[in-house]
């Protein structure tokens, strides 16, 4: 009965022959479903059993909606400035810097055109993993050239917010990329080219009081936590806790501020649909 | 109440009180020692408040004694009819306007409004607008347009009331709303932070073809102990916290982000409230002339472009 006697102690594999479990090839949702992330992806990132939302980026957003995954980015090569010097823990160049390596992004927005089921569309995607998707200069510049790109060849513009408000550290000029972005929306508007304003979790601070709100069609995903206070200070303010589903997508549609939800694993097809209502 | 750079300044201030009365009382000439007196406080009251730091010009945009938006209206006005509600939910009281003639002028005057005691605090929500008070104010300004007069916004707030309700209609959709339409307004806009100018809560009546700042005032994306608590983890750094936010109107034109900063008495607002108003009376009917010479799709087109420019970037 040796076998099953341990005859060599500790570990016993060399280092080199060791095999890694690939980071992430598995996600549990928080109802603790696990999905295999090759099926994740394939679900347009909605957890098969409980219909969980994944957070997703503008990677897979243009992934998801761009037909063949094809389209031009715009202004890819726009990247932060220090105006104001600012420094918390860390100056704010050392922190994009950090955030770039990271992420592999440049800021917290792509934009880019290309067509979904062969409707041309504008999409301006916010990224949450820079910064925690944080409105300043960039974001705002992209936004309005990208909405210069629609006015211009008269293309449909969809922009997918992710945000937890505006970024502190360019301050004063985060707070002017709302002025800034919601011009452009009026001229749009003005020129009758349709805005569609996808509002993901979460949509909060300066972003939800000016771009995310001014759709001609306002959607979301389920589930999304939307808002223009956040919960922790709405809890501090009235000393209360919040109800159940407060500031949820179906909690902001049931108070009419929402057109629809959509599944997004419905999104496109919904997205390219009403388009071409529009265009008929 | 006395902020603890304005003591040495009040200590004196009663010193040559006391001295005039000692003076008037027992009959002696001290004139000498009360000219000497008043040229050292009229030095002191210079070189302290030319080298406010930004904390203080924040303490001073608070003062419990500065005036408020009704109280320049009143200053300002030779007939003021205020307007109430949204025409839909109720009248904010945190948000007040109404038509107003300022030398012959009528304009339409809208503006956050705190109060002076507990009653009036409460009444007024400490100035933080709810949904309905900025729609009433796009109602306001949608009146103004109608009949062809400017508007002249004070801005004056903590924030835009982070409530239960407040979300429920719609807080968000209300300041983008009102952001979006005051790009297209077809009469002059003029925007000035009066006290506290405090992000979304701000710039929801913020779109203005001038934006001013009275001198001390603050204009900012967050107030600086809510920055503090966010990046320093702790409500201590607060000074820090404006030093890094360059809030201030001197910051604030230094990067281009407003148009101009009018002038408030040696000493603030808060100490000359007579003083102040007539400043503020004389810039805003200058700008009204001024921009009155504009036609209307280029005061449009020019407004749009102002605030586009704005942001920094390396491409």
């Amino acid at each position: 009965m040796a076998w099953f006697k341990r005859t060599n102690k500790g570990i016993q594999t060399p280092t080199e022959s060791k095999k890694e479990a690939p980071d992430g090839l598995w996600y549990k949702t928080p109802s603790g479903k696990i999905v295999h992330m090759r099926e994740l992806r394939n679900n347009a990132y909605v957890s098969p059993e409980d219909d969980y939302h994944v957070r997703i980026g503008s990677k897979e957003y243009f992934e998801i909606l761009f037909d063949d995954n094809k389209f031009e980015e715009l202004d890819a090569e726009l990247s932060s400035g220090d105006p104001l010097k600012f420094v918390d823990s860390k100056p704010y160049p050392a922190r994009i810097e950090a955030t770039q390596k990271k992420s592999g992004l440049t800021d917290a927005l792509r934009s880019a055109v290309g067509k979904i089921n062969g409707t041309p569309l504008v999409i301006a995607c916010m990224d949450f993993g820079f910064i925690g998707g944080s409105m300043g200069s960039v974001v705002g510049e992209k936004i309005a050239r990208a909405i210069n790109h629609s006015l211009e060849h008269k293309i449909p513009f969809l922009m997918i917010s992710k945000s937890g408000g505006a970024r502190m550290m360019e301050a004063g000029f985060s707070l002017m990329q709302m002025a800034k972005t919601s011009a452009r929306l009026a001229l749009l508007s003005e020129a009758k080219i349709p805005y569609i304003s996808l509002l993901t979790d979460p949509t909060t601070g300066g972003v939800t009081a000016s771009y995310a709100m001014l759709g001609d069609f306002n959607i979301s995903e389920p589930g999304s936590l939307i808002g223009f206070a956040g919960p922790r200070v709405i809890r501090e303010t009235i000393g209360k806790d919040l109800p159940k589903g407060f500031q949820s997508a179906e909690f902001v549609k049931d108070h009419g501020f929402l057109d629809f939800i959509v599944d997004r694993r419905s999104l496109k097809n919904k997205l390219s649909t009403l388009l071409k209502m529009l265009e008929n | 109440m006395l902020l603890e750079f304005e003591k040495p300044i009040a200590e004196l201030e009663e010193k040559l009180h006391d001295m005039k009365q000692l003076a008037q009382t027992n009959d002696v000439d001290v004139s000498e020692t009360v000219k000497s007196l008043q040229q050292k406080i009229e030095k002191l009251k210079k070189e302290t408040f030319q080298n406010l730091t930004r904390w203080q010009r924040v303490q001073l945009s608070r003062h419990p004694e500065r005036p408020y938006t009704l109280d320049y209206i009143y200053e300002i006005t030779d007939e003021f009819i205020e307007i109430h509600g949204d025409r839909n939910v109720k009248d904010d009281k945190a948000m007040v306007g109404g038509f107003a003639s300022i030398d012959g002028q009528t304009v339409m005057m809208i503006g956050q409004q705190k109060g002076r005691n507990t009653k009036q605090r409460q009444t007024r929500n400490f100035g933080m607008a709810n949904p309905e008070g900025y729609r009433k104010a796009l109602r306001l300004m949608r009146m103004a347009e109608k009949f062809n007069k400017p508007i002249v916004c004070l801005i004056d707030t903590p924030g835009a009331y982070p409530g239960l309700e407040a979300e429920e209609r719609g807080q968000g959709e209300a300041i983008a709303r009102n952001i979006k339409e005051m790009f297209m307004l077809k009469v002059p806009v003029i925007c000035v932070i009066i006290g506290e100018g405090a992000s979304g809560g701000a710039i929801g009546i913020g779109i203005g073809d001038r934006v001013l700042m009275m001198e001390n005032t603050w204009y900012s994306v967050i107030s600086p102990e809510s920055c503090s608590s966010i990046l320093w983890r702790s409500w201590e750094y607060k000074e820090q916290a404006a030093e890094a936010l360059k809030l201030t109107a001197n910051d604030m034109i230094g990067n281009k982000l407003i148009d101009g900063i009018i002038k408030e008495p040696l000493g603030g607002a808060h100490t000359d409230m007579k003083g102040a108003s007539k400043e503020l009376k004389k810039e805003i009917l200058k700008y009204i002339k001024d921009l009155n010479k504009v036609s209307v799709e280029d005061r449009i087109d020019q407004r749009i472009e102002k605030f586009s420019a704005m942001g920094a970037y390396a491409s």
